[in-house]
């Protein structure tokens, strides 16, 4: 439950800073996560929108690109995906429904719908492309992500039913359906946070072939070695949320710093 | 091969083909979205603002605009706004730009969406050089062309007797009351919109309309021959000549002459 809560309390804080930034100025996080300003200095800026508006045609400004550069070091050199289960609101509105799904036995009474893992990255390709040939931020424009913490901060509109798209798709249709297969943020952040340094280890020694981390992962795939081999999960699409480890009773899964220098020798 | 069974080749080749396939469906769906979403409406974008073409693909939906502007008179289009989504934006009639001397929402801007050169002289910020939009008066429901005194988009106005001054004409009906016609001057209108939000009619009488939607361009072909500064124009042109079978007769001749006219 540590890491659980500890998650939740960085999501809502957040939200929580932005909140108060527009509403009585407070600077310490002005903005919205598509940009901000940390501490009324430091800018910070999501590298996928940058990238977007770059491909559109659009001129980057100096704190645009700084802002992107820090963000894309800070997950690229240390989190990972972990903008997914620490930061994105949207997160919350999954792990419910998913939560649900699991309560409810939903995925036990249906047929598997097929949906492929990779859907995500050609959504991400598509968005760089239209956002060329249409001189737009094609996917800034349309994403619920934005229109989530956006919304929060700034006002709603009609923008709930959004989110229960998301959250009944996810109930219904496919489990992780949207963080999992569609999102091209989490794709995105897949890729930038491949070789970071904190990472998931598995220690086989102590691993009873339970399989319950399997079940709770909302990205199952990356945890091909449970069981099998002590090593870290190195998938970009782990997402650094801990539920493994929360829910090993046998301590066979914890985080870990990669070691470049013995990654060879595992 | 046999039948159900495919070679590697062939699924890779047919797996691709079909996921090529789906991703064009996709762009298609999404991109007659996005043409939908971003030509939705007339919109009045923050002062300073690039063009809507440049401001589309530059603006990274931050809001530090909106959070900067003490009279939150900016918004950041939400669904149902039926504009394009996560922009600035404001709805004049309802509370307008109250054109801060130091525009407190332009440089407050990371992205260069809201250009900060575009509203300053001389280094220096200054409102009025700001083109949001610019108030057209509709003269049929503007109470003051009916000859009801009013005034109250020129007292509203912030370039007061600049961007929008009155025109005295003789009331004819009355034969003894003049008729104070409130004008726009668009070269001095800043497009704040305090007028469309002081006209007291039912629904505004004058509105802040987009400068592109709204202002014409009279081309080369006109020159204002009264005007020194427009002669200069033709000062160095150079006529084209063109020479027809027509041109060959003097132009009296060539209008007097009847050949074909009556067969
Ligand atoms: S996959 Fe997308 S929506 Fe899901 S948590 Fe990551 S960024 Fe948010
Ligand atoms: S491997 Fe563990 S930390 Fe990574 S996504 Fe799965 S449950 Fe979360
Ligand atoms: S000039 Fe002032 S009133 Fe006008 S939009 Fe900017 S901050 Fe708001
Ligand atoms: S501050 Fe600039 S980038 Fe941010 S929402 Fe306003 S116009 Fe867009
Ligand atoms: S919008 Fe109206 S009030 Fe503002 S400058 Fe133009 S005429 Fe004046």
């Amino acid at each position: 439950m540590r890491y659980l809560i500890s998650r939740r309390i960085v999501q809502v804080s957040i939200i929580v800073l932005y909140i108060l930034a527009h509403l009585y100025g407070l600077k310490i996080l002005e903005g919205n996560l598509s940009s901000s300003i940390l501490f009324g200095a430091i800018p910070l800026s999501d590298p996928f929108a940058v990238l977007q508006m770059f491909v559109a045609g659009s001129i980057i400004t100096m704190d645009i690109f700084i802002g992107a550069l820090i963000i894309t070091i800070f997950y690229g050199l240390l989190g990972g995906r972990m903008f997914c289960s620490w930061v994105c609101p949207v997160n919350i509105v999954t792990d419910a429904a998913n939560y649900l799904r699991r309560k409810l036995g939903i995925t036990a009474i249906q047929k598997r719908v097929y949906m492929s893992r990779n859907i995500r990255y050609w959504v991400l390709g598509l968005s760089l492309f239209l956002s060329f040939f249409m001189g737009l931020t094609a996917f800034e424009l349309v994403s619920p992500i934005s229109i989530l913490h956006r919304g929060l901060i700034f006002g709603m509109g009609f923008g709930f039913s959004v989110v229960l798209i998301i959250f009944f798709f996810d109930l219904l249709v496919h489990e992780n359906g949207w963080c999992g297969y569609v999102c091209p943020l989490g794709a995105f952040y897949s890729l930038v946070g491949k070789y970071s340094l904190i990472r998931v280890k598995h220690n086989v020694d102590k691993c009873t072939e339970c399989m319950e981390c399997k079940v709770v992962c909302p990205e199952k795939e990356v945890l091909f070695m449970v069981g099998k081999s002590s090593q870290i999960v190195n998938m970009g699409a782990c997402t650094n949320c801990a539920r493994c480890i929360e829910v090993c009773a046998d301590d066979a899964l914890n985080f870990s710093i990669r070691n470049f220098s013995k990654k060879n020798k595992e | 091969m046999q039948k159900g069974h495919m070679s590697d080749r062939r699924k890779f080749i047919l797996t691709m083909a079909r996921s090529v396939g789906l991703a064009g469906i996709g762009a298609l769906i999404w991109s007659s979205v996005l043409e939908e979403s971003v030509h939705a409406s007339l919109l009045l974008r923050p002062p300073g603002a690039l063009n809507e073409e440049e401001f589309l693909k530059t603006c990274i939906k931050c809001g530090l605009c909106v959070s900067a502007c003490p009279y939150d008179t900016l918004k950041l289009a939400a669904p149902g706004d039926k504009k394009p989504m996560g922009t600035p934006f404001f709805d004049a009639r309802e509370i307008p730009c109250y054109m801060c001397e130091d525009i407190p929402c332009v440089p407050v801007c990371p992205s260069g969406a809201l250009s900060q050169e575009s509203v300053s002289s001389n280094g220096e910020l200054d409102i009025n050089l700001a083109k949001m939009g610019v108030a057209v008066v509709d003269p049929y429901a503007c109470i003051a062309f009916w000859g009801i005194q009013c005034d109250a988009c020129y007292r509203a106005c912030p370039l007061l007797d600049e961007a929008i001054v009155l025109e005295y004409e003789r009331n004819e009906r009355t034969g003894k009351h003049a008729f104070l016609k409130p004008v726009v001057v668009p070269d001095v209108c800043t497009g704040c919109g305090m007028c469309e939000h002081a006209c007291i009619t039912e629904k505004a009488s004058i509105t802040i309309l987009p400068r592109e939607v709204v202002m014409g361009r009279a081309g080369d072909h006109y020159v204002k021959g009264w005007d020194k500064q427009d002669q200069k124009r033709v000062k160095n042109a150079r006529a084209t000549i063109t020479k027809t079978e027509i041109s060959k007769k003097s132009a009296l001749d060539s209008l007097n002459d009847e050949t074909g006219l009556f067969e």
